[in-house]
């Protein structure tokens, strides 16, 4: 079935005009935007004719705040103030991350990291957003119009915190999020599609920051993931990292300032990239207390140093590979993507791994990017040749606390996208009228050993003796991977009311502070983009409901058309009221008029479908 | 979302898993028709169709989707397949009431259990993919049994000893798994 247009009639585009939507690859060392024009997707340079935007944050004295090569240039200048692989920070804690060899004020809080900058205290949210701004204005500036909205990649293996903490980031950045797509998934769509590829692919993902191995099955423009793994903690940077330690070795250097760090890793940086073409790379610099460093790096010591952190991507590999139930000999072909994968070493291990030769003939810094956009594309209801669907998977387990901090798993990993799952609890006290439920994220047996994601309060739980409750909790996750939790008690039919306290999130009031500060808007601004909102939902209604009518009307009585209409009628009247919240009281009125037109729709599609006929054919 | 919404559900295309699939109820099914219609019916009630569409059809589309992932999940796998097979006969295969094994089968079954942690305690990785190997062969014996119980036969008390097998299996299969990913994590 084609996406229902949504375009308001006379006010917004017309029915088949392209719809202006991106796919943004939101890297840990550099970021890119993409974008489908005429068929093709194609990276969107900046005014430079730059594709690549370093992932690096300034905040400059002045108050503004730098982004890209410019904030990249004043990381061994201005250590304290220039956040560089801000992604490694999202939705975790202090604890969770090895800091020693950062150069920044990281202040104590419970929650996620936060960044002391002359800015001001900045979470990496915040951080994030600033790239994501960057990349949605460059995108506006070169197709001229306003965007329906992004597709963001995450690595695969970024738990439900992280994903939540890109959303938010480009919650802030002002952007609709269409989707969070998978790394791996989106550069397999890229290559899948621009190879017509048919059969069982490995995406071998590694980054700046972060390491996927999706293995996908491959057929006529359905990309189904079978099984995902990976380490969101490695990745190029660890390179860098351990040439660092090299060097402070080689040359009997102290533990150093926070601007020789940087100077160092850059340094580190530059010879790990030579290296790929080069037998050896020369060290040199000029430390802040003028010792002189000069040092020759051998591709054999690179190797020597680094061999064991390639060895430590097999791990994932391999469980990737039993959790599909697959052998190496199954295998059709292995993409290769991400920076980190231009260096001989990966290259050689990986092949020897999966005995053949990998799939090389791409751009591993783009292709994410360049897949993003083609899923934009569809998802913004953009006709294109390729019926697309992808089918991705859950990367960790979902699991609650149980008696004695063990963990009951709820949803399995790799489960494929939307899952739900029902769990029943009771009470244990007579009148109990709350409980608390704690989940986690992650493979182990104990709750301790797991990723923690939000504790979930359960209130109005209908008084009843110790044990006769019985309440239904359902966890969902919906095709971002984000997880939500509804409960209900089954004897009573009363829906228990649940208040969500996440462990690495920001809070709904943080967000909204933070999106007032970022925009300072006035209170008549906010109310005038409010209204604007609530009539553009209204015109969608509109329209998605008008096309449904006009194609499967018969579907329905004329009874259920007619209180349709009603419903239709009342709301294009409210929309030129000044009213939003009537306006969006409206909106759900008719949502509720069609429920039982959108059943009904739904399953005539699927029989269709499942009836061997497309539409065109019933159209005929 | 209000709280009714699910009496709405597109459930008139089935009332049982086999159905939504078109199948016919029977442990020997065509899995690659089974995948074709998971794709038909994905392709139609993903929510990536239904990005722009109202939040009634929003729903629509989550709780197909996800109603289809689960039944295809269950219909897929030899051992969940029978059980839901069962399930449709009203017998419940495993359940705390129900879990007698044949003498010669718990022999077994200790002795699987003995070589799996023998072969843990030596940290042979090659001996635990024997193992995983030797369970292959078990499954299929009893995969062919099932089918000939509960497809010819309507044999559903020995399908149901016979599921129960299956299903015991398929967690030795796992413990196995996780032993040598623990093996591979400690390398």
């Amino acid at each position: 079935m084609a996406l229902l247009q949504i375009s308001e009639p006379g006010m917004g585009a017309a029915p088949h005009q392209h719809k202006l939507a991106i796919g943004i690859d939101l890297g840990t060392t550099n970021s890119l935007v993409a974008t489908v024009r005429s068929g093709l997707s194609n990276v969107i340079n900046d005014e430079h004719g730059y594709s690549l935007l370093p992932s690096v944050v300034h905040y400059l004295e002045n108050g503004h705040v730098e982004v890209g090569f410019n904030a990249q240039k004043q990381q061994n200048i201005d250590p304290h103030n220039t956040i560089v692989s801000a992604k490694r920070f999202m939705g975790r804690g202090l604890k969770d991350l090895d800091v020693s060899h950062l150069p920044y004020l990281f202040s104590e809080t419970s929650g996620m990291v936060q960044i002391e900058t002359r800015a001001g205290i900045k979470s990496p949210v915040e951080i994030s957003s600033e790239i994501l701004k960057v990349l949605k204005t460059r995108a506006e500036h070169a197709l001229g119009g306003e965007l329906v909205g992004a597709v963001i990649t995450v690595p695969a293996y970024f738990d439900d915190a992280q994903r939540q903490a890109t959303k938010d980031a480009a919650r802030l950045a002002g952007i609709n999020v269409l989707r969070l797509l998978n790394e791996p998934t989106a550069a397999a769509v890229a290559y899948g599609l621009d190879n017509a590829s048919e059969g069982i692919y490995v995406i071998y993902d590694l980054g700046g920051g972060t390491f996927d191995v999706s293995i996908l099955k491959l057929s006529k423009g359905v990309f189904e993931v079978l099984a995902t793994n990976g380490d969101s903690a490695l990745g190029g940077d660890d390179f860098d990292h351990r040439i660092f330690c090299w060097i402070l070795e080689s040359a009997k250097l102290t533990p150093r300032n926070a601007h020789d760090t940087r100077l160092l890793l850059s340094k580190a940086r530059e010879a790990k990239e030579w290296l790929t073409e080069h037998a050896e790379a020369n060290i040199s610099c000029l430390l802040s207390d003028g010792e002189f460093v000069n040092l020759t790096l051998t591709t054999h010591e690179f190797i020597a140093f680094t061999a064991n952190l390639v060895q430590k991507t097999l791990s994932p590999t391999r469980k990737a590979m039993r959790d599909a139930e697959l052998s190496i000999e199954e295998i059709n072909g292995v993409v290769m993507v991400g920076g980190a994968t231009r260096m001989p070493l990966v290259r050689k291990i990986v092949a020897e791994y999966f005995k053949q030769t990998l799939l090389t003939n791409l751009d591993p810094d783009k292709v994410v990017a360049l897949g993003a956009a083609i899923q934009a594309n569809v998802l913004a209801g953009n006709k294109s040749d390729e019926d697309l669907l992808l089918l991705d998977v859950i990367p960790l387990s979902l699991g609650l606390e149980t008696y004695g901090g063990l963990t009951e798993r709820v949803i399995h990993r790799n489960s494929t996208l939307p899952v739900a799952r029902a769990q029943e609890f009771t009470t244990y006290k007579d009148g109990q009228t709350a409980m608390s439920i704690y989940v986690v994220q992650g493979e182990r047996e104990l709750v301790s050993d797991c990723r923690s994601l939000a504790r979930f309060e359960l209130r109005g739980i209908p008084p009843m003796v110790a044990g006769a409750a019985r309440i239904r909790v359902t966890f969902t996750v919906d095709a971002d991977g984000l997880l939500s939790v509804s409960a209900r008690e089954t004897s009573t039919n009363v829906e228990a009311h649940i208040a969500v306290k996440p462990s690495y999130g920001l809070s709904e009031d943080e967000i909204t502070n933070m999106l007032k500060t970022s925009f300072n808007s006035a209170e008549a601004d906010k109310k005038a983009r409010m209204l604007a909102e609530a009539r553009v939902a209204a015109g969608a209604i509109l329209e998605a409901v008008t096309m449904a009518l006009a194609t499967d009307s018969t579907l329905i009585s004329s009874e259920e058309i007619q209180a349709i209409e009603a419903e239709m009628q009342r709301l294009a009247i409210i929309k030129e009221t000044q009213d939003d919240d009537a306006i969006h009281k409206a909106v759900e009125a008719l949502n509720y008029a069609t429920e039982a037109f959108a059943a009904a729709r739904m399953n005539a599609s699927v029989s269709r479908a499942l009836s061997g006929k497309n539409l065109e054919d019933i159209n005929l | 979302m209000s709280s009714n919404l699910s009496s709405n559900l597109a459930l008139s295309l089935g009332s049982n898993h086999f159905e939504l699939f078109s199948l016919s109820p029977k442990f020997n099914i065509e899995l690659a028709t089974l995948e074709s219609n998971f794709r038909k019916i994905q392709s139609e009630s993903h929510p990536d169709r239904f990005v722009s569409a109202s939040s009634a059809e929003k729903l629509q589309s989550m709780q197909l989707a996800t109603l289809a992932n689960e039944a295809y999940q269950i219909l897929k796998n030899p051992a969940n397949r029978s059980k839901y097979l069962l399930e449709l006969q009203g017998i419940v295969a495993i359940s705390e009431t129900n879990t007698a094994m044949p003498l010669d089968f718990l022999m077994r079954q200790m002795e699987w259990r003995e070589s799996l942690e023998d072969a843990k305690a030596a940290k042979d990785i090659n001996a635990l993919e024997n193992l995983l190997r030797e369970m292959q062969q078990e499954a299929k014996l009893l995969q062919s049994e099932i089918a000939l119980l509960i497809d010819h036969k309507q044999d559903y008390i020995n399908a149901t000893d016979a599921t129960r097998k299956l299903i015991f299996i398929d967690k030795v299969y796992t413990d196995i798994n996780k032993a040598i990913e623990q093996l591979e994590v400690n390398l």
